[in-house]
């Protein structure tokens, strides 16, 4: 036997490191991902088929849990209002162009300008709550004496439950606004200008131009300010807890911060309700997961 | 460009452009400036009812200084730091190695597994949050700095993964293929040829998640309680019932808690924003 005198002086690795290597390289961050995020989600499916206070024993009960549900008001309170988050919280995408239209200029200092209006962006939305329920405060915000200046009569945004939502969500507004601001600014930065003056001597000029020369080339922004903003909204939990935590009566809900309440509360903890309330959201989220999945194989494949 | 520049418009409009700038941004971080504004007053204004006068004494000072030397305020920054630090250092070093696996290599489940890591990234944390909460219970890590900087370098894997991944994806391909010709090993092209091209996209996500992490109040609450552990996000609770009703200085201590991420935006803004914009421009 004349084996291949190069081939057996060669180590394993030096032979298979071509399909070794990428295992090794992906081990840590599979085994970080699987132990923290995938698994969970299923042992979410699984923990909302039971009654579990979280120490005892879990008892199976079956679908129980989401029967329990759907007899819920607080459940469809929540639920209202994350519609009411996910349409209401769009708008910050068109607010997000208006400001990046009315930056996209070369003065002095405009760059300062730009970092200026972006950063609420990066201020944690604890805080942003806080700076907001002391805005709308009826006896030291700044809000009701600037309603008085226009004639409209006080009012406590965070005390009445048919403003409440609203209320929170333009406070959300305010960094997300930020946030799609910057992503058209990158956009409109690469617009092609050579297409903008064609368009120019073809007569196209304001609402004409924007709509059918500019926004076409911004669609890669406008769809990751759409994701982007479709997760936040979804995800709504931090300002309702610092600014109503919940309230009052419950009406300022979102299903992420009534899953939360379920699940930790003083009142017991409802793992296994709180779970299935989970569950929901994520199978509303899964939507939007599939449509961005989607197209990111479809540019895959044309890539 | 579009909106046509203003210096070939009208003189009016120039000048009408000027005006409204600091208006518009005047108007834009109001509610911020009204915190502000209230973070340098002295109780006494509070008491008189001069709340959007100038203050009748600058006390700007000694309500900054009372936040750190009158309140948990320091321990609950200096927990941030030792949560968000290492959580940077765990998620950008995992996703460089992930990125570079699923950027470099064509092997079968390639795409599934980066699918795996975008669709984990969106999910809603509540889906995770009994489950996550019960396993760092197990491991005897609940209410610990640790089991905190665990899951969220977990978490953050997904986003970094899908950042980085795509940045080796736009390096030119030759350049490996060369180091392959010469013999150099695997492990070698990803220490020394791929590594020192991702520079950039090292500092931009690092920047990115540092802000990310900071900011976390959810997972915050849910996996610590008390001084020794919460960080600021969560800390502020504790803080503000600490000042009940004295606003000057919980609006100092907002803003002290709201500042690491500011400040890092802009010293870092060039990072930041080509990390945020990832994908804007095709």
């Amino acid at each position: 036997m004349t084996a291949d005198p190069d081939i057996q002086s060669k180590s394993w690795w030096a032979r298979n490191q071509m399909r070794a290597a990428p295992w090794l390289f992906l081990a840590p961050g599979i085994a970080f991902f699987a132990v923290y995020v995938i698994f969970p989600i299923f042992q979410s499916f699984q923990i909302s088929l039971y009654r579990w206070d979280g120490l005892g024993e879990a008892r199976y009960i079956g679908v129980a849990n989401y029967e329990q549900l759907f007899d819920d008001p607080a459940f469809y309170t929540s639920l209202m209002n994350n519609v009411k988050w996910l349409v209401l919280y769009l708008l910050a995408i068109p607010g997000g162009l208006f400001i990046a239209l009315f930056l996209n200029q070369q003065v002095r200092g405009i760059r300062l300008y730009k970092s200026l209006f972006f950063f609420p962006f990066v201020i944690s939305q604890v805080v942003v709550g806080l700076v907001f329920a002391w805005f709308y405060n009826p006896s030291i915000g700044l809000l009701n004496p600037m309603l008085d200046l226009v004639g409209l009569g006080p009012m406590n945004v965070l005390g009445n439950p048919n403003t409440v939502t609203y209320g929170i969500i333009a406070a959300g507004l305010w960094p997300q606004i930020a946030y799609c601001m910057i992503l058209y600014l990158t956009g409109l930065n690469a617009v092609d200008p050579e297409q903008v003056e064609a368009a120019r001597l073809d007569g196209a000029k304001g609402w004409k131009m924007l709509w059918y020369v500019i926004l076409p080339q911004l669609r890669p922004a406008t769809f990751i300010a759409v994701v982007v903003t479709v997760i936040g909204a979804l995800r709504s939990f931090d300002m309702i807890s610092v600014m109503t935590n919940g309230g009052p009566f419950g009406s300022s809900r979102v299903l992420a911060y009534y899953m939360f309440e379920v699940s930790l509360s003083e009142y017991g903890f409802r793992m296994g309700y709180g779970a299935a309330i989970a569950v929901v959201l994520f199978l509303i989220m899964l939507v939007y997961i599939a449509f961005f999945l989607w197209r990111m194989w479809r540019e895959e494949r044309e890539g | 460009m579009f909106p046509t520049p203003v210096q070939q418009r009208s003189a009016a409009w120039q000048s009408t452009y000027a005006a409204l700038l600091p208006l518009a941004l005047v108007l834009w971080l109001l509610p911020l400036l009204m915190v502000a504004l209230f973070s340098i007053k002295p109780d006494a204004d509070f008491t008189q009812g001069n709340l959007w006068g100038l203050p009748s004494s600058f006390a700007g000072f000694e309500n900054y200084t009372r936040v750190f030397t009158d309140s948990a305020m320091p321990r609950y920054l200096l927990n941030s730091v030792f949560i968000t630090v290492p959580t940077v250092i765990g998620a950008v070093a995992l996703s460089c190695m992930t990125g570079f696996a699923l950027g470099v290599y064509r092997f079968r489940g390639n795409i599934w597994l980066f699918f795996m890591f975008v669709a984990g990234n969106f999910v809603p944390f509540q889906i995770l949050m009994v489950p996550v909460r019960d396993l760092t219970l197990e491991m005897g890590l609940y209410d610990t700095r640790l089991g905190l900087v665990l899951f969220h370098i977990a978490f953050q894997t997904g986003f970094c993964t899908l950042f980085m991944r795509n940045f080796i994806r736009a390096l030119p391909r030759e350049l490996i293929e060369a180091a392959r010709v010469e013999g150099v090993s695997e492990i070698r092209i990803f220490w020394y040829v791929v590594l020192p091209l991702m520079r950039p996209a090292i500092a931009a996500l690092s920047v990115l998640i540092f802000t990310f992490i900071w900011n976390d109040y959810f997972w915050a609450v849910v996996l610590t309680q008390g001084v020794d552990t919460q960080p600021v996000t969560a800390g502020i609770t504790a803080f503000n019932s600490q000042f009940r009703a004295a606003y000057h200085m919980m609006s100092a201590g907002s803003i002290i808690a709201a500042l690491p991420p500011v400040l890092m935006f802009f010293l870092m803004q060039k990072h930041f924003i080509a990390g945020l914009t990832l994908g804007a421009v095709k």
